[in-house]
């Protein structure tokens, strides 16, 4: 079990960090007509675009195997690596597959992209999808629900498959035992993190982002499976939570020195493919569905303003819920967002005399050394202090 | 005798007026500022895009503008001293210095250089800029005001029309709309006054006024010579046009400004003596060094003929604002999505409009000025600067710095580009002939 857990997991780690997109490659030569959506961080209601038989891919960035060539010559040097990757992606041909492109306005710099990538790519269509930053008015869901039915309308154009409700019911099923097995594989790390490595956790999160989902469904559903049958006794590490991760990610090796040193028992990374966190009704309304869940029953993040989900709090719930021992709070290089809600963060974990280690990260750090350091010397005075 | 060649410039009635009505007025909006937080009534915290200033002068609810406070520490060469004071509470050398500028304020006995800066009773904020809306959560937190953010759709996309008709326009409205009633009710709690329809009636037929005299007042640098410079005028023209939006002084400001561009073009007189080359500004000024700034433009007789800071910070009054005062509420919302919602997405999408401005305002080249504090106005300027060069033939320069953070300014570096960028329009120009 354990070999064909790890043929899972490879599968995965190809589709997360080949910047070939294999998986998706496959699933062109099998659907020779098939029509690509790539969609920038965060959060991109995919299940829209499958109703239209379309495939997603979430952009996710990348570590060193992505050489900055062109990017530079268009993006100023004080952003994040993450928009500079995905960019290079597209200037050096690897996303010519795509047939749409969806931003949404996260942060000032990935506003941008949508520019650059209407200037670079003029045959494309690179749509902006405004979701609400008033989460808490009431008149946001009518809005939004207009908002989805307006992409709804350019994927039908490109795809030239109408989106009936029958089948977006189909999609939002399909979706939504993604999200169930999500939230299983999380509450395993929380309840039993010896059970599942951290890498092996995001890999097989991640990659939901990267591949046909009814595959990664199969692949999931049999790996929890697999992981809930390990016979593995717990060791002394911290647990702790990790929270920065919800647009650029750190790399899987930094995740590695991490999983050595503690059990990450709840994150935020990749959070778009966990916004929602309860099933979406299938009855009524799909699309009505879809954005009162995005508005209602949904996770938090530093690009999205919704006063009820005041970010200290909700992180501090997620820390409780975990019965997390300390927290680390960390932000991207150049991630103006991330930055600004880490002081929010900082200040509310030292209020509440909560043991945590405030760092940044850059997809691309290619020294994990320093970081080894800085989490050991973390774990350590932790267990110094619990003993 | 050879006659010299010194620029005699002739008597000017009106000179002067405008700055002079601009410092007096700079100065009323501190005091008023000031005697608000002495007696404690409630200040808005607003932003130049979206101010939404027509909602709060119904109310007479005083607006702070940080971004023009914050300018400001920097023209004062104050700005590191409040920057520096944020940084040592976490905030990180790499976000935006107008934020830190502002939280230094607040966290070291809230003494600006021009005067006491006032507590917010209330937020008005936008998504014209996300830092906004993070910055705004800053005063949330220290003073627990409430906090509104304004959400406009903004530029769509690939085959976007945004006609008053459409379906997305018609979307649009009714959820900007209805955010507008809620900040009415906000407002009238906040200030404990009641709404009145026809102050705010008035308030729209001045911003009307305002708008056509500001685009009138744009217009007049079609001229050869430009009467003003963007760069430096142009910002006191804008800075007017925010604090006092819709307010009786503003369209008298307006007018006093008009006049005097007036007369300065029927006499002939530029706002750079003997100008040789016309620039198009694209981002904002580096206001920390501001003088050394413009100077190395003007020293080439380079005067900025317009800049897209005088559009995208001005809540859309560039764009010809419209108001239908028998609508007043639905017109508010209709106009802000169709003048201040595509002046902020100009931002992203500013390649066409700079193209256009090119040829009316008969441009040389763009400086494109990118700066690390502001991801909003910078990010994708070296993108739009080749774009232009290969679309439209327009040639462009790309320098950074910052606009309150002195520690970005390289004088040196700075120079060297400006003078190679000068050099190069002028072999243009003697390979084209001119
Ligand atoms: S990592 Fe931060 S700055 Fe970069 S795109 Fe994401 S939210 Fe924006
Ligand atoms: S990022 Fe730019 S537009 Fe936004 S607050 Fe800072 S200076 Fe202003």
């Amino acid at each position: 079990m354990e070999e064909e857990l790890g043929q899972i997991i490879e599968e995965c780690r190809i589709a997360v960090e080949d910047p070939g997109y294999p998986a998706i490659h496959q699933w062109l030569e099998d659907n020779p007509d098939g029509k690509v959506l790539g969609h920038f961080q965060v959060y991109f209601p995919e299940e829209i675009a499958h109703a239209a038989g379309m495939l997603t891919l979430k952009m996710m960035g990348f570590d060193s195997s992505v050489q900055i060539r062109e990017a530079d010559a268009h993006i100023a040097a004080f952003v994040c690596s993450i928009l500079r990757t995905s960019l290079e992606q597209g200037l050096s041909g690897r996303l010519d597959f795509l047939n749409m492109y969806v931003t949404t306005p996260i942060c000032d710099a990935a506003r941008h992209i949508s520019g650059v990538w209407t200037r670079r790519f003029p045959e494309m269509s690179c749509q902006i999808l405004y979701l609400p930053q008033n989460a808490a008015s009431p008149h946001a869901s009518t809005y939004l629900v207009g908002e989805y039915r307006r992409i709804a309308g350019i994927i039908e154009e490109i795809t030239g498959t109408e989106i009936t409700d029958e089948a977006l019911r189909a999609s939002i099923e399909l979706f939504n035992e993604n999200r169930r097995l999500l939230r299983e594989l999380y509450r395993i790390r929380r309840e039993t993190p010896w059970l599942v490595g951290l890498t092996e956790s995001y890999l097989l999160m991640a990659s939901g982002g990267a591949m046909p989902r009814e595959r990664h469904n199969e692949l999931l559903g049999r790996a929890v499976e697999i992981i809930r049958s390990r016979d593995r006794r717990p060791q002394d590490k911290v647990r702790v939570v990790f929270e920065g991760g919800y647009c650029e990610q750190p790399p899987i090796e930094m995740l590695s020195v991490l999983q050595d040193v503690a059990y990450v028992v709840d994150d935020d990374f990749m959070i778009g493919l966990r916004w929602l966190t309860e099933d979406v009704a299938t009855s009524g309304d799909p699309m009505e569905n879809l954005a009162v869940a995005y508005l209602e029953a949904s996770s938090y993040s530093p690009v999205q303003r919704d006063p009820r989900k005041p970010k200290e709090d909700m992180l501090l719930r997620r820390i409780r819920e975990s019965h997390a021992e300390a927290a680390i709070v960390a932000a991207p290089k150049m991630c103006e967002p991330g930055l600004e809600e880490q002081v929010a963060y900082d200040a509310a974990l030292t209020e509440a005399g909560f043991p945590h280690l405030v760092m940044e990260f850059e997809e691309k750090t290619a020294n994990f050394e320093q970081a080894r350091m800085e989490f050991e010397t973390f774990a350590e005075s932790l267990l110094f202090e619990f003993v | 005798m050879e006659p010299h060649n010194v620029a005699i410039r002739p008597a000017l009635s009106r000179a002067g007026n405008t700055r002079e009505a601009s410092r007096a007025l700079m100065s009323d909006w501190w005091t008023q500022l000031g005697e608000a937080d002495a007696t404690a009534a409630p200040v808005a915290n607003t932003f130049v895009m979206g101010s939404l200033a027509e909602v709060l002068n119904a109310f007479d609810i005083p607006m702070m503008f940080p971004e023009i406070a914050a300018l400001q520490t920097a023209v004062k060469g104050k700005s590191m001293d409040y920057l520096l004071a944020a940084e040592d509470i976490g905030y990180s050398p790499d976000i935006c210095g107008y934020v830190k500028v502002d939280i230094g304020l607040h966290n070291t006995g809230r003494e600006h250089p021009l005067g006491k800066y006032p507590k917010p009773a209330m937020v008005v904020s936008s998504n014209m800029c996300n830092t906004y809306i993070k910055w705004s959560e800053t005063w949330e937190r220290q003073y627990g005001c409430p906090v509104f953010v304004l959400d406009l759709p903004g530029w769509r996309g690939t085959g976007f029309e945004y006609s008053s008709t459409s379906e997305t326009f018609r979307n649009d409205v009714k959820y900007v709309e209805g955010q507008i009633r809620d900040l009415i009710d906000l407002a009238s709690q906040v200030s404990g006054k009641k709404f009145d329809i026809d102050k705010l009636r008035e308030i729209l037929g001045r911003v009307n006024r305002m708008s056509e005299l500001y685009q009138a007042i744009l217009a007049m640098n079609k001229n050869r010579p430009a009467p003003f410079n963007a760069l430096t005028e142009g910002i006191n023209y804008m800075g007017i046009a925010n604090i006092l939006r819709g307010q009786p002084e503003g369209v008298e400001f307006m007018e006093t400004a008009l006049a005097e561009l007036e007369e300065r073009v029927a006499h002939g007189v530029g706002a750079v003596p003997d100008e040789r080359f016309r620039l198009l500004l694209v981002g904002t000024a580096c206001y920390t060094n501001f003088r050394e700034f413009v100077g190395m433009f003007e020293r080439w007789k380079g005067v900025f003929v317009a800049s897209e800071y005088m559009s995208f910070a001005g809540g859309g009054i560039d764009r010809g604002v419209r108001y239908d005062l028998d609508r007043p509420i639905e017109s508010l919302a209709e106009q802000i999505l169709i003048t201040a919602q595509p002046s902020m997405s100009g931002i992203f999408f500013s390649h066409e409009w700079q193209a256009r401005m090119a040829e009316e305002y008969d441009i040389d080249g763009i400086c494109y000025h990118g700066v690390k504090s502001c991801r909003t106005t910078a990010a994708g300027l070296p993108d739009a600067r080749e774009w232009l060069l290969n679309n439209a033939n327009v040639p462009g320069l790309f320098i950074q710095s910052d606009l309150v953070d002195s520690r970005l300014w390289a004088e040196a570096q700075m120079r060297n580009r400006i003078d190679a960028f000068f050099e190069s329009l002028q072999s243009r120009r003697v390979q084209a002939g001119v």
